[in-house]
């Protein structure tokens, strides 16, 4: 983005490292950053930095929780003159979690959604591989799963069950 | 105020709103754990949507009504749901049923609202399709296996659907209101996607190895207000604690 704008490349890395340690409260081992829910940072008419976030389900109650922990992780470091704002659109998609969001979900034991999965349907899904053991000889128990982004899977080889997330 | 965008967002909101508690009646006694779960996270989606398309017509209306005063502050006569989501739940399958009939139509309607000349609606109608489509797959499966099940099951979802396909027709009515609407594409006109839902449902419903078989005496009038009398006593559970303790937090 080259448009001209009063918020300092300085304070931009500032923002960022601040969310990017904020956790998502239901899987905290990803930050806001990693899951894609932090969309970007414009300015508002009086040259405000505004912190655009993204809802990733529209009924997830983490949401709330979520605003919560960004506002007061921006005003620990100094920033409560960031401001909020929830855009809808473009849609938020699993598409938006980033490689290392990947990474860091798998190793916490929830299998996470293949890149370019966000569109297609929950049935004839490719196979799931479970992230404990790596086996793909994996079958669905439940669609829903502990929170609304997540299904129940289990493993057919080490018999472990775990969590997957649901492609969107 | 735009009195036609108000009324219709009402429709849209009240639908979701009120489908997500029927569903949310099933915590704790639906048949298996997974169901339970899943019973739950689909209203959880619906309060979701509901939030969005109520708080949107709040905005709209410009009287300082939000999402919360209205879902807690209106009478059964002011809501604007179908007849179809204030059914009671009935069985499983009958449960099923009702998801299934109004999450083809629901998904049919928010494919053509992505396209709405109201930027706010097309945004919200992308964000909740996905969710949508979700819910009628799982329906549709739920229906199929059911259906195509034991006898008993068979029989339990072959009267579930008979028992709602009465009220299929008003979600596919269009008034006045809707009318005007539609002319500013604003609104969609759901007799356009009325094929695709009948090509869907039966095709379901075959695999199912169900049978349709339209009502012949399609009941209306949730879209203005008249409605059964099972949503009252529905909101007097949902609204009696805002309303006895205005001012009660968490
Ligand atoms: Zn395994």
């Amino acid at each position: 983005m080259a448009a001209t704008t009063s918020i300092s490349e300085e304070l931009r890395n500032r923002i960022q490292e601040v969310l990017a340690n904020v956790p998502d409260p239901e899987i905290p081992v990803v930050s806001v950053v990693d899951l894609g829910i932090f969309r970007g940072i414009v300015e508002d008419d009086t040259g405000n930095a505004v912190v655009q976030i993204t809802p990733t389900y529209t009924g997830c109650p983490a949401t709330l929780v979520i605003e919560q922990s960004i506002r007061e992780a921006l005003a620990n470091a100094g920033l409560s003159g960031v401001k909020l704002d929830t855009v809808l659109s473009p849609a938020w998609t699993t598409d938006m979690i980033s490689e290392e969001g990947r990474d860091k979900l798998r190793d916490y034991g929830i299998a996470p959604p293949p890149k370019g999965s966000a569109a297609t349907s929950v049935r004839h899904s490719t196979a799931v591989q479970c992230p404990r053991c790596g086996s793909k000889d994996t079958q669905e128990v439940s669609r829903f799963g502990s929170t609304p982004c997540k299904a129940l899977w289990r493993c057919c080889n080490c018999a472990e069950p775990f969590d997957r997330f649901k492609c969107h | 105020m735009d009195k036609a965008l108000f009324e219709y967002l009402l429709r849209l909101g009240d639908d979701s709103l009120v489908l997500a508690q029927r569903l949310c009646e099933w915590s704790s006694r639906a048949p298996t754990l997974e169901v339970d779960l899943s019973l739950s996270n689909l209203g959880l989606d619906l309060v979701g949507q509901a939030q969005l398309l109520l708080g949107y017509a709040g905005e709209v209306e410009g009287q300082g009504r939000d999402e919360d005063r209205l879902a807690y502050h209106r009478d059964a006569e002011e809501y604007r749901n179908c007849l179809l989501v204030e059914q009671p739940n009935g069985d499983f399958a009958q449960t099923m049923a009702r998801h299934f009939l109004f999450s083809i139509y629901r998904e049919l309607l928010l494919d053509e609202l992505v396209g709405s000349s109201d930027t706010r609606l097309a945004e919200i109608a992308a964000k909740a399709v996905k969710e949508t489509r979700y819910h009628a797959e799982l329906a549709s499966d739920w229906v199929i296996r059911l259906g195509d099940g034991t006898e008993e099951s068979h029989r339990r979802m072959q009267d579930g659907l008979d028992w709602f396909w009465r009220f299929v027709d008003e979600m596919f009515a269009v008034d006045e209101v809707e009318r005007v609407l539609i002319e500013r594409g604003i609104a969609v006109d759901p007799a356009v996607t009325r094929e695709a839902f009948d090509a869907r449902v039966t095709q379901v419903v075959k695999s199912a190895t169900l049978e349709v078989k339209p009502s012949t005496w399609p009941q209306t009038g949730g879209r203005q207000g008249n409605h059964t009398e099972h949503l009252s006593t529905m909101l007097a559970e949902m609204q009696v604690l805002p309303r006895r303790y205005p001012e009660a937090t968490w």
